[in-house]
């Protein structure tokens, strides 16, 4: 708590406490990575949320939407969101056709100008009311990348069944015993980093799909950073009309198996 | 080293130990009560873990936190969102 007596007011005696204004430290700036395909429906609620909580926790912040030439003209509705905000706040860095995620995390980091990088899902299955939680926790800490976890603390999900529930937990317990990660969600990808992190890990990972996020973490731990964790809500609205099938199982099984193997 | 190599390496120790004990490769003379734990004693530890596996799994499924508030609060506020969009100009 910085307390502050100015001098020119020293007849009056205003104490001003300056600490009461929580300034974030002004070179911080957050770069949000929405890869999207076919989210006309949801872009521009989940940027409107975004929005919504960056200006309330007066962080700086900008959006970048790498929409993967998306047939039902989501690219359209992210430029009406850019005529909205302003083109320093949503950034677009479109491409032409659905090529990988980690791919479209170093097109999108290509002009991002934070420092901070956070990856999501643009489906409204991450709530950006979070974000402000994974900014002060790595804060307290200084860490390199924190992580928002369904399974520890108050996280959880809505959405699923018991079937889907059983299939999640047995697969964190394989993926526990046999990694042994030190974070409880590692198939998670609603997290914040440090850009350098990123760009150093993307460059290292050679994984596909959630087990490239989970390769992410593993190799994170293997180079030695932190890496912190905050609870989050996970609304899957998308599960009823796809359902999780023999064929991702297996195919889990044998991306955590090369990882195994692997690292 | 890879989890893979620190696996083996910790089964083969684990190997190791026990053919010792239990076929008596050093001549340590161990007294049979301990030779009657020491051979089943792999399957064991592998039921056992079985059992352990079980238990945790089921407890932490039956104790998955159901974000009933949360996805509230996400359909009210995707209202909201809606609402404000269309004042500025966006046709749902």
């Amino acid at each position: 708590m910085i307390y502050c007596r100015t001098d020119f007011l020293h007849g009056v005696g205003i104490d001003i406490m300056a600490s009461q204004m929580k300034t974030p430290k002004d070179s911080d700036k957050y770069s949000v990575l929405l890869p999207t395909y076919n989210e006309r429906e949801n872009l521009p609620l989940i940027v409107w949320l975004l929005v919504k909580y960056f200006s309330e926790s007066g962080n700086k912040y900008e959006i970048i939407i790498i929409d993967d030439g998306s047939p039902d003209g989501t690219q359209d509705i992210a430029e009406h969101m850019q005529k909205i905000y302003g083109p320093d706040i949503i950034l677009l860095r479109p491409r032409e056709k659905k090529l990988g995620l980690g791919t479209a995390y170093i097109h999108g980091m290509q002009h991002a100008s934070g420092n901070f990088i956070i990856i999501m899902d643009a489906d409204l299955s991450h709530h950006p009311k979070f974000i402000p939680q994974f900014i002060r926790k790595q804060k307290e800490s200084g860490y390199d990348i924190v992580s928002g976890t369904r399974y520890s603390g108050s996280g959880g999900v809505y959405g699923w069944d018991l079937r889907r529930k059983l299939i999640s937990r047995g697969a964190n317990f394989i993926t526990q015993v046999l990694l042994r990660p030190g974070t409880s969600d590692l198939t998670g990808s609603f997290r914040l980093y440090k850009k350098e992190v990123l760009q150093k890990l993307i460059e290292k990972c050679v994984s596909k799909g959630y087990v490239f996020q989970m390769e992410m973490i593993v190799r994170a731990k293997q180079l030695g950073y932190s890496v912190g964790e905050v609870p989050i809500s996970f609304v899957d609205r998308v599960y009823g009309e796809s359902k999780l099938g023999g064929n991702e199982i297996v195919s889990f099984l044998k991306g955590l198996m090369t990882l195994f193997a692997t690292t | 080293m890879t989890k893979l190599m620190e696996w083996l390496l910790g089964l083969s120790l684990i190997g190791v130990l026990w053919s010792i004990v239990t076929f008596d490769l050093l001549d340590l003379r161990i007294s049979d009560q301990y030779l009657q734990v020491a051979w089943p004693l792999p399957i064991y530890l592998l039921v056992a873990f079985g059992c352990y596996s079980l238990a945790v799994v089921g407890y932490r499924v039956a104790t998955f936190n159901d974000c009933e508030t949360a996805a509230k609060e996400l359909q009210e506020q995707i209202q909201e969102a809606k609402r404000d969009l269309q004042k500025k100009g966006l046709h749902f």
